[in-house]
């Protein structure tokens, strides 16, 4: 479903210094698994996700990335969202003014434009929202507030959960999605997540930390070092990492 | 690359065809001779059949302009301007008074319609003649709104008249007025922008042209949204509105002004000048989508935009509330202020100016609290972007005697790219310990983070710039009549089309 060939990525010049973060990074993804990228801070994890999803701030440089076939490498971001990618953010970001479901059902309504697909109506739309704020155990009150305006760290993180069940993507990123959280608010995302898996969609679950895989049960555990992925392996490998640390992957980072 | 491109090589043009109302319309017109004289000044009043007490008032101020100097301490520059070079009165030929709207020529109803204001539909739909055809429920989704249509020097039709006469509400031409109610004119015409106010209001007072005339009655809650609208057709020649409204004890009136003007290559001068009296516990809400056209993304040709616009409070508990939403003109000189006289008088400025390309605005408010108890809001949220220059102005004042005043200010600048500037020149003046006042103002840029955010979720960027302006408006949309919100928004989205990379 997902497949990244040979990727290696630089911070955009324009941006500043000539950095290259990702140095060949290689992972495949297919549909209906959920795989998981760990590793030390500063490995590139996060520049994965940002590149993935097309930020502007990064480069390509090198190296392929296939979304269900099709090459998505030179795609505006908007483009690559209405194909069914969708990134939690590790740091959702604030929207004043604007209130939740407006901005959702306008995301929703350009996603289904961009795809030939008939417009969601509102009172469906209202509904939906509805049925999944429930799952999440989001007030109404907070469906009101702008975009993550006002809410905490795990509050916000579980909005992005809420997001990404309105747009219902083919395949989600999570960036980093069990920081801020505390053990309660990491079991109502998880679940949320859960409720997300099926054989069509794909995931992938970028974390420093087991915890959260420990409810996300993933199939396979990447870890990532030095820009690249250095080992793969089976759900153990995030245990292994948990007890051992990243020390042995040091060198990889020169 | 970045998403928020900062470089003056990467802030689009402003298309022509972005400025959907750039058209202007074939029709013979008459005009009055070139240049500014006396005899223009007669001639104009000659024109409108006008008393000789109003030729009397109009050749004082012209002769007390010409001893007057253009004003020069808002930040913005133009090069001197030949007030010799224009027109000072166009009009339709023949359009002296057209009687009905069946006697406006087609090309003018076609102008307007493709404005989006169409006056005979209006009339035949929701008129009293011809409304059984209409269903109850359709009358109701349609927004009832009274327009009176000025194009160039002159108003060519007012709908509605007769039912709001049935109300008490005369709503016309100021032109008609002059006629049809001499005395309300009389009695209230310089009476809060006085003829030497400021030399465009004094340049106004010698040769205005048209402009609305309100007057709603003791008690009268004014049936419907009232509405001018202002067309700009005639080249070289500038525009002049005189709008005077008037809210009698109790009474309570909402009124939208919206101004187009086609594209041209010279610049245009267009200086208004509206007053507002409320008396007793009256209540005026006066909107304005300002749309004139604001020249290429060079700079070349706009309208430059000097206008007074000031309240008079004069009444206990009035109420007047501005509210703008400025996106057009080259250039922008506008002040809409309160003087809060009547004790316990409210006087509210909501404010979303946009400039693009090269536009400069020099806007804000003047509340001047002279009763007691009088309270003030000021709510201004200035969007710049392109390689434009934007300054907010406000003077809060609160007089000696005004015990018990009380001022909110609130002054929100975004930035688009980093050619473009912000400035905010706020002046409080206290002169009595018993004032309360409050200021607060922010800065920011349009965050690329928040960008690419609305981005990833599958918004393009253009509209995800639009959803990011609107929050940051919101505040001052939500004091907009609910029909003309949705078409301030579309138009805040069109004018920032291109603004970023």
């Amino acid at each position: 479903m997902l497949e990244i060939k040979n990727l290696h990525a630089r911070v955009n010049p324009e941006e500043g210094a000539d950095l290259a973060i990702l140095k060949g990074v290689d992972l495949t993804v297919p549909a209906g698994e959920v795989h998981a990228v760990m590793g030390p801070n500063g490995c590139g994890k996060s520049t994965l996700s940002y590149v993935l999803a097309g930020h502007e701030g990064y480069e390509t440089t090198d190296g392929a990335i296939r979304f269900e076939g099709e090459d998505i490498g030179e795609l505006e971001p908007e483009e690559r969202a209405a194909r069914g990618l969708f990134l939690s953010f590790q740091y959702p970001v604030e929207i004043p003014g604007v209130p939740t479901l407006t901005f959702l059902k306008e995301a929703a309504n350009a996603q289904r434009r961009a795809r030939g697909e008939a417009e969601i109506s509102a009172p469906d739309f209202m509904k939906l929202a509805r049925e999944n704020a429930a799952k999440l155990g989001i007030s109404n009150d907070m469906l009101k507030r702008p975009v993550n305006v006002g809410f905490s760290g795990g509050e916000k993180k579980r909005m992005e959960i809420f997001q990404a069940l309105m747009l219902a993507p083919r395949f989600l990123i999570l960036d980093e999605t069990d920081s801020g959280l505390d053990i309660d608010a990491l079991k109502v995302v998880a679940e949320g997540v859960n409720a997300l898996r099926n054989p069509e969609r794909g995931m992938l679950v970028i974390t420093h930390y087991q915890r959260l895989l420990d409810h996300l049960k993933p199939d396979v555990v990447h870890v990532m070092a030095g820009g690249r992925i250095v080992e793969s392996g089976g759900p153990e490998l995030a245990h292994k990492l948990e007890a051992e640390g990243y020390d042995k992957y040091a060198g990889e980072a020169a | 690359m970045p998403a928020v491109k900062e470089t003056i090589e990467d802030v689009r043009r402003l298309e022509a065809d972005k400025y959907k109302y750039g058209f202007s319309t074939e029709i013979e017109q008459e005009f009055a001779p070139k240049g500014l004289n006396e005899d223009i000044v007669r001639f104009i009043s000659e024109k409108k059949n006008e008393p000789e007490w109003m030729l009397e008032w109009r050749l004082d101020a012209f002769r007390r302009w010409l001893k007057m100097d253009e004003p020069n301490w808002a930040k913005v520059g133009y090069p001197p301007i030949d007030y010799q070079d224009a027109y000072y009165y166009a009009a339709p030929k023949d359009a002296a008074r057209y009687k009905s709207l069946d006697e406006v020529p087609e090309e003018i109803l076609e102008t307007y319609k493709k404005l989006g204001i169409p006056l005979r539909e209006a009339e035949v739909l929701l008129g009293v003649e011809g409304a059984e055809d209409v269903t109850a429920a359709e009358a109701r989704e349609r927004p009832r709104v009274a327009v009176d249509a000025v194009f160039d020097s002159v108003s060519v039709a007012t709908t509605f008249k007769a039912e709001l006469e049935k109300a008490g509400v005369i709503f016309m031409s100021i032109s008609e007025a002059l006629h049809a109610h001499p005395e309300l004119v009389r009695q209230y015409l310089g009476s809060v922008v006085p003829v030497t106010d400021n030399f465009f209001a004094t340049l106004n007072s010698a040769v205005f042209s048209d402009g609305s005339f309100v007057y709603v009655p003791p008690g009268v809650r004014c049936p419907m949204e009232l509405s001018t609208y202002f067309r700009m057709n005639a080249q070289g020649t500038g525009q002049f509105e005189r709008t005077l409204i008037i809210a009698d004890k109790g009474a309570y009136v909402s009124y939208l002004e919206g101004c187009t003007a086609p594209m041209r290559d010279e610049n245009q001068l267009h200086a208004a000048v509206v007053e507002l009296v409320a008396l007793d516990d009256a209540e005026i809400k006066y909107s304005t989508v300002q749309n004139w056209w604001p020249g290429d993304a060079e700079g070349k040709g706009g309208v430059y935009n000097f206008v007074t616009k000031r309240a008079d409070c004069r009444g206990r508990n009035s109420k007047v509330s501005w509210t703008q939403v400025e996106t057009g003109s080259a250039i922008t000189w506008k002040y809409p202020s309160c003087v809060l006289r009547g004790d316990n008088s409210q006087g509210e400025f909501y404010s979303i100016a946009v400039t693009n390309g090269r536009q400069q605005a020099d806007t804000g408010t003047k509340m001047i609290h002279l009763g007691r108890n009088t309270r003030s809001r000021i709510i201004a949220k200035g969007i710049s972007a392109g390689r434009s220059d934007q300054t907010y102005r406000g003077l809060v004042s609160v007089h000696a005697k005004a015990a018990g005043a009380r001022n909110f200010t609130q002054c929100d600048s975004l930035l688009i790219g980093d050619q473009c500037g912000a400035h905010t020149v706020p002046y409080i003046e206290a002169k009595t310990p018993h004032a309360t006042l409050e200021h607060e103002a922010t800065t920011s840029k349009l965050s690329e983070d928040q960008l690419f955010y609305a981005r990833q979720r599958g918004l393009d960027e253009e509209t995800a710039v639009a959803l990011l302006v609107n929050g940051f408006c919101r505040d001052v949309l939500q004091e907009l009549p609910m029909e003309f919100a949705v078409e301030a928004q579309a138009l805040l989205k069109v004018s920032l089309e291109g603004s970023v990379g």
